[in-house]
């Protein structure tokens, strides 16, 4: 199912399909891990329910809901996601 | 662990070439600066690459019987030259930058816990053909968390060779010395070049999987921690505890012991005085250049303090957590998460909040930081405003005993600096500074406790950086405002504050400043409290004390004499807005490296403060 990374819930993990944002913050995006084929998890929200933090490559970064909306994602592949710690 | 692995055969042909200088090079949150720390012993320089903001740190390593030196790089993820800190490095790397030799080695730092990201930093750099020695840092934590790395296969797949270190714990750094001693052959240069980011990514995970990488489990401690510290209640309210500790001890210990450290200083130039022969000498020494000191090293507390917490927080990982919490709040005026703790430590200082501001690696979000922290009501403030609410404004209950008008008044004040420093964050964000193509992404490194040595190191850093490179400015106008004060001499004396030139500037711009309800005593005070904004309490003093109608009061009463009501609000509001202050423009110079934003800073904050200042007084005057 496609889904968009800000719709994700905490635990719920993703491999992302597409990133539709300008090529230069795409760049930036990328350097941290997102990227299509990448295997992300929404980890938590800040308690003010933004920005969203996801983990990913073992590491936690955090992403604003503005971003994060525009960044697609398949859910169909969780069982392949959780196996990949 | 701690052997190097030489896995290309250096082709022995080559003639040994001499390694002077080495460049280190690594993405952010790499251990870079604490390598950098271990590998130079503290033997380091700290500067500002020309025409940038960029710090430029440069340190010398003792090889055997020969000194290196080694440059540390602004922490980087590519060398894609889009941002200021990856042209510099790129520029360095290519020896184009102005005043520094290409470097003849590099140092790869990457941090082995993340190593899957942190290689595709080794693609574009090893492609520069120099000798390289890749530095998988952290290896301590990745073997602790049971994760891996072949490292020797790495180092068959990068070609250069790969030794895993610590730099906390200063193992596997005898590597390091040891491929400087050796570094004759270039990295082999058959990779892929791979100027794109995405493609760069791949070949990353490619290699690490190849490498048998296996990542660290990140530790449960340290996800159950941020459960509580990210929760929904929780969170918040350990956010505000941090902040107001934060808060309370800069303003509550640092402003304290710069007190202390002021009378300390006035002591002992008091105790120096009768030593010195009465005169312009005494004068030179004690009041000018010896205050110039003191009105230096009396932040020092302040800067000390702060950077103590920062320190703290960056190190334990809080600091990013604090960010998470605060940018939701923050993106209402266009800053981001980052912001907030050096802005909310302007309330007690702006000079070291804008040394604090290099936390934020957004360079637009910085400068607009930057700009705004002065107008946060610092402590500075406070004695002139309390004189003046003292003087003219009648204490009358407001709310019950809560609130009475004096209260209420300095409480308008503290709101009429957030507000201008909200309007101006939110204008400088909707144009100039506005933010194209940077998306806010905050990494959330694991807990860790901070080390005292890393803490320490820091608080010798940004103290040694505040006294060489702000300190020559704020003693230089302090000595200028002196020579002001005590010229032209009367029979080799120091004239009457009165008949100094200062005196005669203030005459000079009474013209001016007479629709905002000033005198030229008021003149004389706001020149002489570019040094700092408390002097003009001291300024008034004197003015008054002199003048035989208000000699015999004090000088609140003086003041009620002089100054009109509305011409004392509008000197409130006067100082609220304007930048008197010249260690906070010294600073601002330093971290923006250049003149250019000090003084917009100075004529927009002055051009407020004057028009501000203009319209209390007239709308008062009116009313009345």
């Amino acid at each position: 199912m496609r889904v968009r990374l800000s719709d994700l819930e905490p635990g719920e993990a993703a491999v992302i399909e597409e990133v539709a944002l300008p090529e230069l913050e795409q760049q930036v995006l990328i350097r941290f891990g997102f990227f299509d084929g990448a295997e992300v998890r929404c980890s938590r929200r800040a308690p003010l329910g933004d920005p969203i933090v996801y983990s990913l490559d073992g590491s936690e970064v955090a992403l604003r809901t503005e971003t994060a909306c525009r960044i697609f994602a398949s859910t169909g592949e969780r069982k392949a996601c959780e196996q990949t710690r | 662990m701690n052997q190097l692995l030489q896995i290309v055969p250096s082709s022995a042909t080559k003639s040994r070439r001499q390694i002077r200088t080495v460049a280190l090079i690594g993405p952010p949150n790499s251990g870079k600066t604490t390598l950098f720390n271990r590998l130079t012993n503290l033997r380091q320089k700290v500067g500002n690459y020309p025409g940038i903001t960029v710090e430029q740190h440069t340190g010398v390593m003792a090889v055997g019987d020969q000194e290196i030196t080694i440059v540390d790089l602004p922490g980087v993820y590519s060398l894609n030259p889009y941002s200021e800190d990856e042209r510099v490095a790129v520029n360095v790397l290519n020896g184009k930058m102005d005043g520094m030799p290409r470097p003849e080695a590099v140092l790869l730092v990457l941090d082995a816990t993340n190593l899957t990201r942190h290689l595709s930093l080794a693609a574009p750099v090893i492609a520069l053909g120099l000798p390289t020695l890749a530095l998988l840092n952290m290896g301590d934590l990745l073997a602790k968390r049971s994760g891996s790395i072949d490292a020797v296969k790495l180092a068959g797949d990068l070609g250069i060779p790969v030794a895993i270190v610590s730099a906390t714990i200063g193992t596997g750094l005898d590597a390091v010395g040891r491929f400087l001693q050796q570094a004759d052959s270039p990295a082999r240069t058959t990779l892929p070049i791979l100027q794109d980011v995405r493609e760069c990514r791949r070949w990353a995970a490619r290699v690490a999987s190849e490498s048998d990488y296996r990542p660290p489990l990140s530790p449960a401690w340290s996800r159950r921690l941020d459960d509580i510290l990210l929760h929904k209640v929780w969170g918040p309210l350990v956010f505000m505890i941090v902040v107001g500790a934060v808060f309370q001890t800069v303003f509550g210990l640092g402003q304290p012991l710069s007190n202390a450290l002021q009378d300390l200083l006035t002591e002992m130039a008091q105790k120096a005085a009768p030593f010195i022969a009465n005169g312009f000498l005494r004068s030179l020494l004690l009041d000018g250049i010896w205050k110039g000191v003191a009105s230096v090293l009396v932040f020092l507390p302040q800067i000390l303090v702060l950077f103590l917490f920062i320190g703290l927080l960056e190190d334990s990982g809080y600091l990013a957590r604090a960010a998470l919490i605060a940018d939701r709040t923050m993106s209402f005026v266009g800053l981001n998460g980052k912001a907030f703790i050096p802005l909310l430590s302007a309330y007690a200082c702006a000079v070291p909040a804008i040394m604090a501001s290099r936390t934020i690696e957004n360079k637009r979000d910085r400068l607009a930081t930057i700009l705004i922290a002065p107008f946060m009501t610092c402590s500075a403030r406070l004695p002139i405003y309390t004189l003046l609410i003292a003087a003219f404004i009648p204490e009358r209950p407001v709310v019950g005993v809560f609130l009475g008008t004096r209260a209420l008044a300095m409480l308008l004040l503290y709101v009429l600096g957030f507000v201008a420093a909200i309007g101006t964050a939110k204008m400088l964000k909707s144009s100039v500074l506005k933010s194209t193509s940077a998306p806010f992404v905050l990494e959330l490194p694991e807990y860790r406790w901070p080390t005292l040595r890393s803490v320490g190191l820091r608080l010798l850093d940004r103290g040694r950086v505040f006294v060489q490179q702000a300190g020559t400015v704020i003693l230089l106008v302090s000595l200028l405002v002196w020579g002001l004060t005590n010229l032209p001499l009367h029979q080799g004396h120091p004239p009457a504050l009165e008949d100094s030139v200062v005196a005669h500037l203030g005459h000079f711009i009474e013209p001016a400043i007479r629709p905002l309800g000033f005198n030229w005593k008021i003149g004389v005070g706001l020149l002489t409290s570019v040094v700092a904004r408390e002097v003009i309490v001291g300024t008034l003093g004197t003015l008054y004390g002199r003048d035989p109608q208000t000699r015999s009061v004090s000088l609140q009463a003086a003041l009620q004499h002089d100054l009109t009501f509305s011409g004392a609000m509008a000197l409130l509001v006067f100082f609220t807005f304007a930048m008197q202050c010249t260690s906070t423009l010294a600073v601002v110079r330093r971290e923006t490296n250049g003149w250019k934003w000090p003084v917009i800073q100075f004529i927009y904050m002055t051009g407020i403060a004057f028009l501000a200042a203009y319209i209390v007084n007239q709308t008062i005057a009116l009313l009345k």
